[in-house]
């Protein structure tokens, strides 16, 4: 019977180094995986008992701090946000049952301490060995609060968005979105943001930050996106010309050009410039470039300036949106958009949806001789034995030519000085700019936008605004929000904390 | 060095262990408890103290490692289990003086030949299909998590299985013994009572809604049933027998298919229908497999060397429990927490020994019954735990039973107790013949 028993007993212990196995699986190999799922509360509890980095704006204002509980025996260090709603859209919230969001959830390395050189790493071993806290390390974004305050202002009780990024850097200035929420109400308070409403859309959606994870179609304010194309590739000079009826004849239908309510039919200008067109937002020029470059030449140029992927933000990346062309929520590839119809799309409308980030980025690069900057909130981080890590500038990629680019810039002014966007002109100071009025079906309220940059000879700031549910344009309603963020930026001293 | 001599000196190894274990959660929560629950430390030392001299008078010669071993793991339940709840960990103290107490009646009623059980064999199958049973009579029987494996009296409630686990082996084991040849012939008319048994092990899983303790009985039989006769091919049988029963039972059962799907797949992206809200939509790791999820991260939390003993979270900071049942089955992953895997590769590596040290009592004692029950009540304690951990490492659907020694819960202790008990004395008439 002896060998029988010898085989039952390998069988037992083939069970048990199984679960040595198992266990190692789960403790080594899954275990990182395990850390970062948004339902781990106990990865979430504990790591409230780090001294978590504390988070400020770029003039050195504390935005996100910590609490001090004893509970259990334990030391717990809570978040308390001292601006509350006013920043919420790019510091996000940390709690323990409602998880993380923004750069609470994206920053959650260096706010942990995770991001240590080697020598760290050895004492943070050590610190946990010997029981003592463990120090996260401070965030300083690029954050300015006067511009933020303006624009949370500026934007009133509107649902929209802004953002403002500087062109040569990527460093965001300002985020901003409405209806907005309160962070210190997420873990205990939450049905107060349940229950917010807002007069001018529904639902209100307040956890959404509009200027991230917001998708609207972006009407004319991606001419400047067209013309990129239509000037870059060489088939067009800013002096083309073009024939407008008031229409254009696409699929041997008219596409009509924009109508003002108080006329009574869509304006036509005769004989006119690529240039002229572009300041005075001609829809029948754009389609007909469309129809040229067709919906590929357009959309190539689009991917270059970012569309069709996950931007490349410091903000959590399953949050952030795609701009790109939709059908029925779903982004459709490359392939699928040969269907697409290129006129309308040429200006703004048809499947187009975008994010105001997307839209901020075309402008800044414009802006930056045609060189795309990565946006980034966190400027440096200040470990907690004082070693500061700087967030170096990185080059997206150069979706146009500087010569493109300074085609467009003079476009772009000669809207702010003569054409739909002269409310956005500051005395001194050259502006250039783009509105856009997107159309949402007849009888509906439009999505207005304003994307820009100043001063146009030496760019500090590029905006992008969106507002949902207008009667009015682009230019009577978001290029003044625009305006005032820029007047904000430039009225602080340049690059204010490095 | 005497054996006893030797088990005395790795029962101080161990009560060392565990008074570092105890301090170690006495220094990280001191706030909560006070100085004098270290005094279970004392009253546990004492136990096992008792339990050592009785096997001096009783089991001079029997294996020296197994007592220290159970004391090991105990200590080690008892200490995670005083700082999860250090009242439950008073109470799992009383259990353990009754199992010493059982250990103790065991060792002195059998010490002179134990093999007389063998005698009383259908008495042993009667009592262990009564005690399986129990739970499913009305009043009495109380369902915990869907599964109806407890017996409820006043304030007490017990888990008869546990016991009956041992009555059933000692049955299997004398009754095998007795029709070893018969049975090796492979005549039909011999399987009938062995097809009786399938036949329970089927009902008990369909009255318990409980796959786990099916699969443990059903597997110690068909160990024992392979040792006794040698053949394999009644193994294979036997195991799709099984697995036809236990597909009728999925089909028919919806406790039984929850669990297979949460075993399958515990997340879902996507919101489904919850069963226990009314079939409200949401994810499947807030619902169903709400418990083996958190379980997973508080193990995965622990990473390579823990969190130390008392540092671990399974609270949120008001106190409220993230884990549920956190102390009996899934007591595993709160060691895994505190531990790490440094500790749960130890924990895991003196259940091995254990169980090696079963089997070579099972090796060198002579006759068959010894031999038979022996390796039916090794390979049942590694059966056991492998049922409950393996749930609970996703290796197989997680069924609610006890970890040997380690889990709180009073027939659990009561039982395994009695288990060393038997392997101690067939240990010693091993070594005596030598």
């Amino acid at each position: 019977m002896n060998a029988r028993i010898r085989l039952a007993a390998l069988a037992s212990l083939t069970m048990l180094v199984a679960l040595i196995v198992a266990s190692t699986y789960w403790q080594a190999w899954a275990a990182p995986d395990l850390a970062n799922k948004s339902d781990n509360s106990i990865q979430l509890v504990s790591q409230f008992t780090i001294d978590r980095g504390r988070i400020f704006a770029s003039d050195g204002t504390m935005l996100a701090r910590n609490h001090i509980v004893h509970a259990g025996g334990r030391t717990y260090y809570f978040r308390r946000y001292p601006l509350g709603p006013l920043t919420a859209a790019a510091v996000g919230y940390a709690t323990q049952t409602k998880s993380r969001a923004s750069l609470e959830l994206s920053a959650n390395d260096y706010l942990t301490g995770a991001d240590q050189s080697l020598a760290g790493a050895i004492k943070q071993i050590g610190d946990r060995l010997f029981g003592s806290t463990i120090h996260g390390s401070d965030v300083y974004t690029s954050l300015n609060l006067k511009a933020q305050r303006i624009a949370t202002q500026a934007l009133g009780s509107n649902c929209g968005a802004a953002i403002a990024i500087e062109p040569s850097t990527g460093r965001v200035l300002a985020l901003v979105t409405k209806p907005t929420y309160n962070p210190n109400d997420v873990e205990s308070h939450y049905n107060r943001i349940k229950e917010i409403t807002s007069p001018s859309c529904s639902p209100a959606s307040p956890l959404v930050d509009r200027a991230t994870q917001g998708l609207y179609p972006p009407g004319s304010s991606f001419k400047v996106v067209t013309a990129a194309a239509a000037l870059d590739s060489g088939r067009f000079t800013p002096s083309s010309v073009f024939h407008d009826p008031g229409y254009c004849i696409e699929y041997k239908q008219r596409v009509n050009n924009y109508t003002n309510r108080d006329q009574l039919g869509p304006e036509a200008f005769g004989t006119l410039s690529l240039a002229t067109g572009f300041q005075n937002s001609v829809n029948s020029v754009f389609c007909n470039i469309g129809m040229q470059l067709g919906i590929s030449g357009v959309m190539n140029y689009a991917r270059r300036f970012g569309f069709d992927q996950t931007p490349s933000i410091d903000l959590p990346t399953n949050a952030l949106k795609i701009s790109g062309l939709y059908q029925r929520s779903h982004l459709l590839s490359p392939r699928e958009e040969n269907h697409q119809d290129p006129g309308r799309t040429a200006f703004g409308q048809g499947n187009l949806l975008v994010t105001p980030l997307q839209m901020a980025l075309v402008a800044a690069t414009v802006a930056n001789n045609g060189t795309e900057m990565q946006p980034h909130l966190v400027d440096h981080v200040r470990r907690s034995n004082g070693d500061i890590v700087r967030i170096k500038p990185q080059t997206l990629g150069r979706p146009i030519k500087p010569e493109t680019a300074m085609e467009l810039t003079q476009m772009m002014e000669s809207v702010v000085t003569a054409g739909t966007g002269t409310a956005a002109a500051i005395p001194g100071v050259k502006v250039a700019g783009k509105t856009g009025t997107a159309e949402n079906g007849t009888g509906q309220p439009n999505t207005t936008w304003f994307i820009s940059f100043a001063p146009a000879d030496a760019p500090r700031v590029a905006v992008a605004v969106v507002l949902q549910n207008q009667s009015g344009t682009g230019g009577t309603t978001a290029a003044p929000i625009a305006r005032q963020i820029m007047q904000a930026i430039l009225s602080s001293a340049p690059n204010s904390n490095s | 060095m005497s054996a006893r001599t030797r088990e005395l000196w790795i029962l101080i190894l161990v009560g060392l262990i565990t008074v570092t274990g105890f301090a170690s959660v006495y220094i990280a929560r001191q706030n909560e408890i006070s100085a004098g629950s270290l005094s279970y430390v004392g009253i546990f030392f004492a136990l096992y103290l008792v339990a050592h001299l009785v096997g001096r008078l009783t089991v001079p010669d029997a294996d020296p490692y197994l007592l220290p071993m159970a004391a090991f793991l105990t200590g080690l339940g008892l200490t995670e289990i005083y700082r999860l709840n250090p009242t439950d960990a008073f109470r799992q103290g009383l259990w353990v003086v009754i199992g010493v107490a059982g250990f103790a009646v065991t060792l002195i009623a059998l010490r002179h030949d134990f093999r007389r059980l063998e005698s009383y064999k259908y008495l042993f199958g009667l009592s262990a299909l009564a005690l399986l049973f129990l739970p499913a009579l009305p009043k009495i029987g109380h369902s915990i998590n869907g599964a109806r494996l407890w017996v409820r009296v006043g304030s007490l409630q017990f888990q008869p299985g546990e016991l009956g686990k041992i009555a059933m082996i000692v049955f299997l084991a004398a009754y095998l013994h007795s029709k070893q040849e018969v049975l090796a012939l492979g005549r039909l008319k011999d399987f009938g009572p062995l097809l009786a048994i399938w036949g329970c092990a089927m009902l008990v899983l369909v009255a318990t809604h409980d796959l786990g303790s099916a699969l443990l009985f059903f597997g110690i039989f068909l160990a024992i049933l392979y040792l006794a006769t040698s053949r394999l091919l009644y193994v294979g049988v036997g195991t799709a027998l099984f697995l036809i029963g236990a597909a009728g039972v999925y089909e028919t059962t919806a406790h039984v298919r929850s669990r297979v799907t949460i075993w399958l797949h515990p997340w879902t992206t996507q919101p489904v229908p919850c069963p226990t809200r009314g079939g409200l939509l949401m994810q499947r790791q807030e619902c169903e497999s709400f418990q083996l999820v958190k379980s997973l991260y508080s193990i995965a939390q622990g990473g390579f060397s823990g969190t130390g003993l008392g540092k671990g979270t399974f609270t949120l900071t008001n106190g409220k429990n993230l884990i549920p049942d956190l102390n009996t089955d899934f007591i595993f992953s709160a060691l895994a927490q505190e531990l790490g895997l440094v500790g749960v590769a130890a924990l895991l590596l003196v259940l091995m020994l254990f169980v090696v040290r079963g089997f070579h009592i099972a090796l060198l004692v002579d006759d068959g019954f010894s031999k038979l029950a022996c390796a039916g009540l090794t390979f049942g304690f590694a059966l056991q735990t492998f049922i409950i951990i393996g749930g609970i490492l996703r290796l197989i659907p997680l069924t609610g039973i006890t970890l040997p020694f380690i889990s709180y819960g009073g027939s659990s202790v009561v039982a395994n107790f009695i288990l060393l008990a038997g392997l101690l004395l067939v240990s010693q008439r091993a070594n005596e013949a030598r």
